[in-house]
């Protein structure tokens, strides 16, 4: 269109009509995007202007109480759960995935439905089936003192340990699906020709290998660590109020204070480490890997 | 067997078994704990032991027999319904829009309807139950059902523009310069064509409103309370063998949908 050099008869008619097919398409996303709008952004917008409100002026107050060794001391608690949750996923969704990567069509498909059935299980029976397996009287205490290794049942949930475990078990399903996607497309043939070059085994692996599934694994990081510093269920029940997350700490001022103030500063400061995080990775790797869309 | 190679760099799978028994390890960490309900929740006393000393039926009993959690059965799951409805609609066209558009304007669009996997349940939850408070949402179905198709949406429209990647537009075109008008041509040659990725999306949006927990322990309450906020104040104050019977419930029903997606979308591969 724009390759004429004098304006053809149509253009008009044509720009016209181009106008109308992105009014209709933009229509047709519309519903959606108000639901969201309102439903969710909207209120969190609400909630940043109250974050510097109080009474009918404007105020850093809210924030400034957040810097009392209670606030970040939980904020220490979540970073130390998160990073060591995401940890724990990348050294056992690696080989995981790799293992996937290379099994045959079939094989992987089957490995596969391990990881996704986790994936469709209610994240709450997952919860209940650590609490079961974990517990004092749980099912692994009674087998370790049945087989004589303890004499006294391990602490095992209801504090940080029990915490980091259920979580890895959410978490790991996120880890593996992206980096299984990236492995897969990495050529087979690349790593027989480092052989070719006279590339030992794990060299090739390091030099080849490794750096080509990076923007799977850092997709997997990312999403994993985000989702570990909002959560808010799983350190809520296993962590049996001892795991104090800064998510735990909203959820407290909302419920029991009704302090919407403190609430929304703590919401604010949540959303920015988040949005930090996805900013800073999406621009090294590119947004679309971490949401796998368009 | 175990002599032959098993990557391209001559690694053989002897020399790799350390690496399949931990994968075997993982594997059986991610799927088996979900499972060991399963035998619980037929134990006859209220007790954790495994393997139950006696059988019955007791917890599923209690389970059916009470009236709060059948009302709370049928709310998470005509939520469910609704919302799958709602989402997967929003969502396909959504999709379909944001695919046959270009440049700045799409990406953002698209950037906006993934903001609610981004940002952190907890906030947006607080937020909702705030926003209701005013509108004398809380505590109702609708309440539910939009927190529910907010988290909903963003999955469909991954899941459908991910479909749409592999679809000819040219055939709808074709359609069109047919004389087919543009709704009736998605209908009747694209939506037929992206039907396996519906389906997926549509299962998608099912599972995730049942399994929401966070935004309902705010916004859904009294007759209105969900399983899932049910269970979460079960599991925190006191842990009841009901529980195990209603986890296997829907461990068996989850297990039925991944099927029923695994099945429509095998051909596929074939």
């Amino acid at each position: 269109m724009t390759a004429a050099t004098s304006p053809a008869p149509n253009e008009a008619a044509l720009r016209a009509a181009g106008r109308r097919e992105s009014l209709t398409l933009g229509a047709l996303a519309a519903p959606g995007l108000a639901l969201i709008g309102i439903v969710a952004l909207a209120p969190i917008a609400w909630l940043f202007w109250l974050s510097v409100r109080k009474g009918d002026a404007y105020t850093l107050e809210h924030y400034v109480r957040l810097l009392h060794p209670n606030y970040m001391l939980s904020l220490q608690t979540t970073f130390e759960l998160s990073v060591l949750v995401t940890v724990i996923c990348v050294l056992l969704g690696y080989p995981l995935a790799y293992l996937i990567a290379q099994a045959r069509e079939r094989t992987a498909s089957i490995l596969l439905l391990f990881v996704l059935f986790p994936v469709w299980t209610s994240l709450l029976v997952r919860c209940y089936a650590w609490l079961v397996l974990l517990q004092r009287r749980g099912l692994i205490n009674t087998w370790l003192t049945d087989i004589g290794l303890i004499d006294a049942p391990l602490r095992l949930v209801h504090n940080f340990t029990g915490t980091t475990i259920g979580m890895v078990h959410i978490m790991l399903p996120f880890m593996v699906l992206p980096l299984y996607a990236t492995m897969r497309a990495i050529p087979r043939d690349y790593l027989r020709a480092a052989a070719n070059l006279g590339a030992t085994p794990s060299q090739a692996f390091r030099d080849v290998y490794v750096p080509l599934s990076m923007p799977g694994l850092a997709a997997g990081i990312i999403i994993v660590f985000i989702l570990c510093l909002g959560f808010y269920v799983t350190p809520a029940l296993l962590g049996g109020g001892r795991v104090m997350m800064w998510s735990m700490q909203i959820e407290r001022h909302v419920t029991y204070h009704a302090d919407w103030g403190a609430a929304s500063a703590l919401g604010v400061v949540l959303l920015a480490m988040a949005l930090a995080i996805f900013w800073a990775v999406g621009r090294v790797i590119g947004f679309d890997r971490i949401l796998g869309g368009r | 067997m175990l002599d032959r190679a098993a990557t391209e760099t001559q690694i053989t799978h002897r020399q790799r078994l350390w690496l399949y028994v931990l994968g075997g390890a993982i594997l059986v960490f991610l799927a088996l704990p979900s499972l060991l309900v399963i035998p619980l929740s037929f134990s006859d006393t209220r007790f954790l032991q495994f393997p139950p000393p006696a059988y019955s039926t007791r917890w599923y009993e209690a389970y059916f027999g009470s009236r709060e959690w059948r009302q709370a059965t049928w709310v998470s799951f005509a939520a469910a319904i609704v919302t799958t409805g709602v989402s997967t609609i929003l969502g396909t066209l959504a999709a379909y829009a944001l695919h046959s558009m270009y440049g700045r304007a799409a990406r953002i669009i698209y950037a906006c309807f993934m903001l609610p996997l981004i940002v952190p349940a907890i906030l947006v939850a607080i937020g909702m139950f705030l926003f209701y408070a005013q509108l004398g949402l809380n505590n109702t179905m609708t309440g539910i059902v939009l927190a529910h198709s907010v988290m909903a949406t963003p999955l469909v429209v991954i899941t459908v523009a991910s479909g749409l990647k592999s679809y000819d537009m040219n055939q709808e075109m074709v359609a069109r310069s047919l004389g087919a008008s543009r709704p009736w041509a998605f209908l009747t040659v694209t939506l037929p064509q992206i039907k396996l990725p519906v389906i997926t999306a549509a299962l998608l949006a099912f599972i995730t409103s049942l399994d929401e927990v966070t935004i309902s322990l705010f916004v859904a309450g009294g007759d209105y309370a969900t399983m899932t906020k049910r269970m979460f104040n079960a599991l925190r104050d006191e842990i009841d063998p009901t529980i195990a019977a209603i986890s296997t419930l829907l461990i068996v029903f989850s297990v039925a949908l991944l099927a029923a997606n695994q099945l429509a979308s095998a051909p596929r591969r074939r």
